[in-house]
């Protein structure tokens, strides 16, 4: 047994990546749900709205985006909303840059494209961990491919037979629960603990932002905080 | 505008702050404090949803002792702590969320 000097095989990481995906899709597939109901319900054509899941790929966004198209939002407005919302996914793409960076430029425009809350989660874990980096981003695209079609197919679940969900319906407390399960291994020392206890802190106090900016605010305190205590305790 | 260019062009914009930093970081040289920030990002994020998403019970802030999803946030941080599973701290999760659900509403 020597992880860390042979990569694993592709397909090895592939499925694994498949594999610690799958429990979050519990949370996605709901979400997604709503999102399909939610589209038609704002009189989205059933092509634009099965589109949009494709196309953005963005759950919190598209639920936004679905509301305000209702609304009759000018598009302009709707775009600056989505990259609002969307703008932690930048954090996500400086924090997965280096581990992807000796890959070709077509895995890298995937990968991107697969750049979820959800398949980051995981993967970045997966990057922190021990073994041969080589074959990693197999474990990225299995995990980004795998929520990518849960959350096709239940957009379209969504669109056609609606989100008759029960009230309390408690399987989207998979997602937090799955972050529990990624973060709290990974806080090893006093610098990473601080910065996720100010993000948390920071997150509640911001919660009342308007499009998630509130989170953006949490998760640079949380680094800065992060910063400032490792530096402290050089 | 019309609604299909609407839909495209937010596709590319989300597109583009997802690659932003895998291609940027390929060409520019970024300051060492900012390397060093990285290593946060995953604690940062996913803890600034996490805590939220606890406190919110019923879509509503709810920060009292009959907000279940506190109790059983707490044991899945322990479990987590503890185990390091990740299969073992969802399962374990939701069963205090059922048990504690169940509590709660009796008392």
């Amino acid at each position: 047994m020597n992880e860390s000097t042979t990569p694993t095989t592709r397909g090895s990481e592939f499925w694994r990546g498949v594999r610690d995906e799958a429990p979050i899709l519990l949370g996605v597939a709901p979400f997604g749900l709503i999102f399909g109901a939610l589209a038609i319900d704002a009189h989205i054509a059933v092509p634009v709205a099965q589109a949009m899941s494709s196309i953005i790929f963005a759950g919190a966004s598209q639920i936004i985006a679905a509301q305000m198209i209702g609304a009759g939002t000018s598009g302009l407005v709707i775009l600056l909303v989505v990259s609002v919302v969307n703008l932690r996914h930048a954090l996500y793409s400086a924090s997965v840059a280096p581990h992807v960076r000796h890959l070709a430029p077509g895995w890298k425009i995937l990968l991107a494209y697969l750049l979820t809350d959800e398949a980051y989660a995981v993967t970045i874990t997966h990057y922190n961990q021990e073994g041969h980096p080589a074959n990693k981003h197999w474990y990225f695209l299995g995990a980004g491919l795998t929520l990518w079609t849960t959350w096709q197919v239940s957009t379209a679940m969504g669109i056609f037979i609606g989100a008759q969900l029960p009230q309390n319906w408690p399987l989207d407390f998979v997602l937090p629960l799955t972050f529990i399960a990624l973060v709290v291994p990974a806080l090893k020392d006093k610098a990473g603990v601080a910065a996720a206890v100010t993000a948390a802190l920071v997150g509640m106090l911001t919660l009342g932002f308007p499009f998630k900016t509130g989170l953006l605010v949490a998760a640079f305190s949380g680094i800065l905080t992060g910063l400032l205590v490792e530096g402290r305790s050089k | 505008m019309s609604l299909w260019l609407v839909i495209l062009l937010a596709g590319m914009l989300t597109f583009a702050i997802r690659f932003s930093f895998i291609l940027l970081l390929d060409r520019i040289k970024v300051p060492s404090w900012f390397r060093r920030g990285l290593r946060f990002v995953p604690m940062a994020v996913l803890s600034a949803i996490i805590l939220p998403e606890l406190a919110t019970h019923n879509a509503a802030l709810d920060l009292s002792l009959r907000n279940p999803q506190l109790y059983a946030g707490a044991l899945a941080i322990l479990v987590a702590w503890r185990t390091k599973n990740v299969l073992l701290t969802i399962l374990a999760g939701m069963a205090a969320l059922l048990v504690f659900q169940a509590l709660l509403g009796i008392l």
